[in-house]
């Protein structure tokens, strides 16, 4: 039976905040005693998603399944879940002891037994003997055992964690972060916790969710995650990352940063576009060039604490970023392996922008609200529903954004080793994604022109979305 | 040289300001009917106000009860609409809040006069007669503004997670309220309390419209009739020198409570 293993599940969750969607048809299985970490950039739903699963506000659609009862409409003072807050949230105007004995007092739980259980959770933070403290007293990291402490007294079925670690400094952190860890095990329910600390997900987790935009991006163990990224957003979110564009050649054979390499994958079929995932610890660098798949000249070398960070220039222009126990020296001629386990190969999301347009006449398209010239054409009559391609690099971008066409702001980067790769969003919310060679900021407005001539219209595909 | 001045000016000012008031308290120590005419110093007037060895005492006496008794109701029940009326102001998004908090702050801005003449039209409107229960509604209107601006600070400042928090480890709504967000609106309500009740203790002009004609008398309509009668009663001396002391006691506390906030928000 399904129901007697997944403590929590969440079935098509969605959304939104007035027109900006913030949770997209999310759906997630949390077995029992499990950590699970949700994590994603600040802005991604991970906190809504949390605070929905806490009863503190109402999904547009969905339901909320704990221990196989349905919840989605019950309050947040019926469900068998304790929130730790980002910022303690501790109430200010009782003592240590009365905000641990919050909820036990109100379940009428008589005073010895609440006296034991107090002591208990104490200890488990290590906080014993801070009973009769003001909580404003405290430092950050006491206040957060606190709020830990008086979640866990309630003895919940899921403890979830918004974020707990943010506000505390970095030693103070990771020692926490251990403490976490052996709570868990100690007390062997299950934890949801939120953080946008990829480091903070691998060490705790043993499954990690990795959400972006309102959808989730990729389920699966710290290793999993790391070593087999589903898409370039998780290769690049989590850990250190050289993400380039590929062709698989055919199985077990992909090409890129000019050269083919053996690999393990297969089943993507002959001539795909792909993206490639190197881990920079999988670069192996060799003084010795004849021994090596491809040669590459040493740009920069920085000390990093345990190994040295370089980034190199390789024979065919693409710029690399490496981490090894041995420093080589700027100017250096280097050989690089890579070993076919060590290729990440996936699919692309997309190979082109695809707009939903309608023809005004031979030279002009409609699309993403505005009317852009096209070169002549007599295949499509005016008024027809059409698909346009946009190639990422067919795209201008300018600094001057009453100039463009349209409107938007730089989301989202990515360093594919000779060029990057933007996703762009519009004022109107819609999506452009943009290879260039220029430097932008996230953050940076642009002004956006397409060529007449780099516009091409296809027939409508109604099953491609 | 400039600072002498400036200190002069302010001086000046203050005692421009204060004369009366002063005048009145010394007078206050000598039994002379007539204000501004010393016969010795002598507490008579005192053990008068307080005995009652005097004219009018009856009504007197009737209307400072009145006035504590209006006050008292028209500050409580302002502390609690006010309380409420903060949590639901804070608790809106966007235009609607912007709105609500710009009309709590009219009737603070509005001539007194105003108001109590709006609220006589309003009584005689619906056809309320006037008496006791309209001073008290019309109080109670004045009033709650003014603990609005007392506890929408504290609720400004206050973490959002901590009501939530209430509910997350199962507190109904109505408990969470009871046992954390009150008690952390406490020092914001007994602040706006007090200046509720000086605001109702001090109020002429919309007690005087809405008092009706059956002869209900709070302090400040008493001292008016009295006065309009040839001569202030020579007990009302040591009377407004008593309020002008209690006044500025309750003045003094709110100013210290509001400095021990904004210690404590500094911390």
């Amino acid at each position: 039976m399904e129901i007697k293993d997944y403590i929590i599940e969440l079935n098509n969750i969605s959304k939104s905040f007035g027109d900006k969607v913030i949770l997209d048809d999310v759906s997630i299985k949390v077995k029992k005693g499990e950590f699970v970490t949700i994590l994603g950039p600040s802005g991604c739903g991970k906190t809504t998603l949390l605070r929905l699963l806490a009863g503190f506000g109402q999904a547009d659609k969905g339901e909320i399944k704990i221990n196989g009862k349905d919840y989605t409409d019950i309050p947040p003072h019926e469900r068998p879940v304790n929130t730790v807050f980002q910022r303690y949230a501790l109430f200010p105007h009782l003592d240590v002891y009365e905000n641990i004995a919050f909820g036990l007092k109100l379940q009428k739980v008589p005073a010895p037994e609440i006296d034991k259980c107090v002591r208990r959770v104490l200890k488990m933070v290590s906080m014993t003997d801070y009973e009769d403290r003001d909580v404003e007293s405290l430092s950050g990291g006491q206040q957060q055992r606190v709020a830990i402490a008086r979640a866990i007294a309630n003895q919940p079925k899921v403890l979830l964690l918004d974020e707990p670690l943010a506000a505390l400094d970095l030693k103070m952190r990771k020692d926490m972060q251990i403490e976490l860890k052996e709570m868990h095990k100690k007390l062997g329910i299950t934890f949801i916790y939120v953080t946008h600390d990829q480091e903070e997900a691998l060490t705790l987790s043993d499954t990690i969710i990795v959400m972006n935009e309102g959808k989730i991006q990729q389920i699966g163990t710290p290793t999993d995650i790391y070593n087999e990224p589903q898409n370039s957003f998780v290769a690049d979110f989590i850990g250190e990352s050289n993400i380039l564009n590929g062709t698989m050649v055919k199985d077990k054979l992909v090409e890129f940063a000019g050269h083919e390499f053996e690999c393990i994958d297969e089943g993507f079929g002959e001539n795909t576009p792909v993206d490639v995932v190197v881990r920079p610890e999988d670069i192996y660098i060799v003084r010795n060039l004849e021994s090596a798949q491809f040669t590459a000249t040493v740009k920069s070398c920085t000390f990093k604490g345990v190994h040295y960070e370089m980034y190199v220039d390789t024979d065919k222009g693409y710029e690399l970023m490496i981490q090894d126990y041995n420093a080589f020296a700027p100017e250096q001629e280097v050989g690089l392996i890579i070993r076919p386990a060590d290729i990440q190969v996936m699919h692309k999301e997309r190979t082109c922008n695809t707009f939903e347009g309608e023809v005004v006449d031979e030279t002009h398209v409609k699309f993403l609200g505005e009317t852009f010239e096209t070169l002549p054409q007599e295949e499509f009559k005016h008024g027809e529903e059409v698909d346009i391609q946009v190639d990422f690099s067919k795209i201008d971008l300018i600094d001057h954004v009453e100039e463009g066409m349209l409107e938007g702001d730089v989301h989202f980067i990515i360093y594919k080793g000779d060029h990057y790769h933007l996703t762009i969003l519009t004022d109107n919310g819609d999506h452009i994604w943009v290879d260039t060679t220029d430097i932008w900021d996230k953050g940076d407005l642009v002004g956006i022109n397409i060529a007449p001539a780099d516009i091409k219209i296809v027939k409508r595909n109604e099953h491609n979305d | 040289m400039k600072k002498f001045f400036a200190q002069c000016y302010i001086w000046l000012l203050l005692v421009v300001l204060y004369a009366p008031i002063v005048f009145i308290g010394i007078f206050s120590f000598t039994e002379s009917k007539v204000l501004g005419n010393w016969t010795g110093f002598s507490t008579k007037l005192y053990t008068n106000l307080f005995t009652g060895d005097m004219q009018g005492t009856g009504s007197l006496m009737s209307a400072i009860e009145n006035t504590i008794i209006i006050a008292l109701i028209a500050a409580s029940v302002a502390t609690l609409l006010g309380t409420i009326a903060a949590i639901g102001i804070h608790n809106m998004r966007g235009r609607g809040k912007q709105a609500i908090s710009f009309l709590n702050s009219i009737p603070i801005l509005n001539p007194d006069i105003i108001t109590g003449v709006s609220l006589f039209l309003l009584f005689v409107f619906l056809h309320i007669s006037q008496g006791y229960v309209t001073v008290v509604l019309a109080h109670i209107t004045l009033c709650t503004p003014y603990v609005v601006l007392n506890v929408l600070p504290r609720l400004t400042q206050m973490n959002p997670n901590i009501y939530e928090a209430a509910l997350d480890l199962g507190a109904t709504p109505f408990q969470a309220l009871k046992k954390v967000l009150l008690p952390m609106l406490k020092p914001g309500m007994i602040s706006g309390f007090i200046l509720a009740f000086t605001m109702s203790l001090d109020d002429f002009a919309i007690t005087f419209f809405t008092r009706g004609t059956v002869g209900l008398d709070t302090l400040s309509t008493y001292i008016y009739t009295d006065a309009r009668k040839g001569g202030l009663t020579p007990e009302l001396r040591p009377l407004i020198t008593l309020m002008f002391v209690g006044v500025l006691i309750l003045l003094i506390v709110i100013n210290i409570r509001a400095m021990r906030n904004a210690k404590n928000n500094a911390q």
